[in-house]
């Protein structure tokens, strides 16, 4: 079990409200992403479901138990954090069996649990090791075993791959997914990437300067973003906007499409530009095309096989049913 | 060539700094053993000098007061790093903790280490123990009892608590910088795993000092061994306070005996030896893990 409810929840330091006042469902075994850019609140957020932080007022429910006051501990939560914390001094095993030990659970469970942790993380042959003689992705292993032994009600995640290569993240991403499928927990998880949000998430909650953007299933953000923030955080590259004259054709204040939205002419199309650079990925290519006539450039998604060099004129054209349109006051025209 | 060049040119200019070093060093090393092996009373005409061969040592460690000095060593050395250490990691615990006026409150607490022993020997003699009119004598007054003589009653304890109100102020600096190393992440992640405050202190934050605390160890060792002028200023030596060093002062100053005090002089490096082996190889083991 693991439904948190905030209600009402702020947070104040001194006198800047950090969160304004929030309400928000996370449903029991839930994968939830906090996302948004840094500043946002979104580990202040976690921190106070956690119990790391104090609330400035509202309350946090946890399986319809008021928890807004309880100690952190006694939430029943894990969190595994952006530095990892582990402790230097012990051992992988007793990293692991800390929480328990804590607990006061006799020596034969321990050591049952730690070893069933072990097994799952792939971390035997590394259990007699200080964490200090671990690669990162192994003691990003270690602190997601001190969260699983204690077999909490939600795990809560702090920016945990940001600490990690690009490679690495990518398998742990996947390895943290997986372990979602199989407990089945529920789970929080911070992070400022987007691509993490959209690949591991059931549900995303964007933030901006601590208030809720939008909450929605990854296809529904990328679909139909409720405004201009979130439709130009989610997605990469990108997504290109457009004022004035054009979204005016639109009826709307301004338009936006995305760069895989866009049809490549060398002879014919709705707008012309110049290509400046060209980013190869192989599979595709980006391409930043300068419109005739100024303005913002737009970048445009093809296949990796269209060649274009710098000073190319290219035409493009939009795909009709895949335009957004904005309001004045940013927010999406149905 | 360059390498080599600059090599032997970099040994010619260092050299008149390790030769003034390593003669700074040296000679007195030298003279002490050189006159630990003599007959020398510079004061007494009538005898004459000249080689004794062991007698200075043999002499000096039979003597009744030696092994009590050693133990009084021992025992000042001891109890000022247990009094340092423990109220220095409270100490620093307390000063680490967000308040009002942190900076000055730092200040003051360093403020001791900046007097100079014999004066801070003399302000604790006159000013706190005086069994008359010192400020512990009125204390216990106030409560009605009899006044402690604090250094004839219990001059060891008195000069251990003179030290460390001496060397607190080290110890504190030293652990507070340590506790302000520590990874705040690490004390929530405890505070997540449901270990209340001491549990934290124990498993979190004391691993944490055990380098610091090491260091502070090996330094105040090295200082301790050798106090004087805390002993000379208080009781001067009575009431069993003759450490070894006041006893080789004792031998060389007041009976004029050269030779048979540069012996002790001897046996207190070896004594210090002994102690620095056995430090070095703990924090050796602290500073590997």
């Amino acid at each position: 079990m693991g439904r948190i409810v905030l209600d009402k929840v702020t947070k104040r330091f001194g006198s800047v409200e950090v969160i304004p006042p929030l309400d928000l469902t996370i449903e029991d075994g839930e994968f939830t992403v906090f996302v948004g850019p840094s500043g946002c609140g979104k580990s202040t957020l976690l921190r106070l479901i956690a119990g790391l932080e104090d609330l400035s007022s509202g309350h946090i429910e946890i399986d319809g138990a008021d928890v807004s006051t309880v100690p952190p501990a006694k939430r029943g939560l894990a969190m595994v954090f952006q530095s990892y914390a582990l402790y230097p001094h012990m051992s992988v095993r007793k990293n692991i069996a800390f929480p328990l030990r804590m607990a006061k659970l006799d020596q034969a469970e321990i050591d049952r649990r730690v070893s069933n942790a072990a097994q799952v993380l792939n971390l035997n042959d590394y259990l007699d090791r200080r964490p200090g003689q671990l690669s990162g992705g192994q003691r990003q292993r270690v602190a997601i075993g001190r969260a699983i032994v204690r077999e909490p009600s939600a795990f809560l995640f702090d920016e945990p791959l940001s600490n990690l290569d690009a490679a690495l993240r990518v398998g742990m991403r996947l390895e943290i997914s997986e372990l979602h499928k199989r407990l089945k927990t529920t789970m929080i998880y911070v992070t400022h990437d987007q691509v993490e949000a959209m690949t591991m998430a059931d549900k995303i909650v964007v933030l901006r300067a601590g208030n809720i953007e939008q909450v929605g299933s990854p296809l529904e953000l990328y679909n139909r973003p409720r405004n201009r923030f979130v439709a130009g955080f989610i997605g990469s590259p990108r997504m290109n906007f457009l004022e004035g004259a054009e979204a005016a054709k639109h009826g709307a204040h301004a338009i936006g499409f995305r760069p895989e939205h866009l049809g490549i002419s060398l002879t014919e199309g709705e707008w012309k530009g110049t290509v400046g650079v060209a980013e190869h990925l192989g599979s595709d290519t980006f391409l930043h095309v300068h419109p005739e006539g100024g303005g913002e450039t737009i970048t445009v998604r093809v296949d990796g096989e269209f060649t274009a060099r710098h000073g190319d004129i290219v035409y493009l054209t939009p795909v009709a049913e895949k335009i957004h349109r904005f309001a004045a006051d940013g927010l999406r025209i149905q | 060539m360059a390498t080599q060049h600059s090599r032997s040119a970099a040994r010619l200019m260092m050299a008149p700094a390790v030769i003034l070093l390593l003669g700074w060093m040296l000679v007195p090393l030298v003279m002490t053993l050189w006159f630990s092996f003599r007959r020398f009373l510079p004061n007494r005409p009538d005898i004459v000098p000249g080689w004794v061969g062991f007698d200075n040592y043999v002499r000096f460690v039979t003597s009744s007061a030696f092994w009590p000095s050693v133990q009084t060593t021992l025992i000042i050395v001891g109890g000022a790093l247990l009094i340092t250490i423990v109220l220095g990691v409270l100490l620093a615990l307390l000063l680490d903790q967000p308040m009002w006026g942190q900076g000055v409150v730092r200040i003051l607490v360093i403020a001791p280490f900046f007097v100079m022993p014999t004066v801070s020997a003399l302000v604790w003699k006159n000013i706190f123990m005086d069994p008359v009119n010192g400020l512990f004598a009125h204390l216990w007054r106030a409560f009605g009892a009899e006044p402690v003589v604090w250094l004839s009653d219990a001059p060891i304890f008195s000069i251990i608590l003179i030290v460390s109100w001496q060397w607190l102020p080290f110890a504190t600096l030293i652990l507070l910088t340590a506790i302000q190393s520590l990874d705040s992440e690490q004390l929530e992640a405890s505070e997540m795993d449901g270990a209340p405050p001491l549990a934290r202190f124990f498993y979190i934050i004391l691993p944490h000092l055990s380098r610091a605390i090491t260091i502070v160890i090996l330094i105040q060792t090295i200082f301790l061994l050798s106090v004087f002028a805390e002993i000379f200023v208080t009781t001067g030596g009575a009431f069993g306070t003759r450490t070894l060093t006041y006893l080789i002062f004792q031998r060389v100053l007041e009976s004029q005996n050269v030779g048979l005090g540069s012996a002790g002089g001897v046996y207190a490096i070896i004594l210090a030896n002994i102690i620095a082996i056995f430090l070095m190889r703990i924090v050796g083991k602290n500073l590997d893990a």
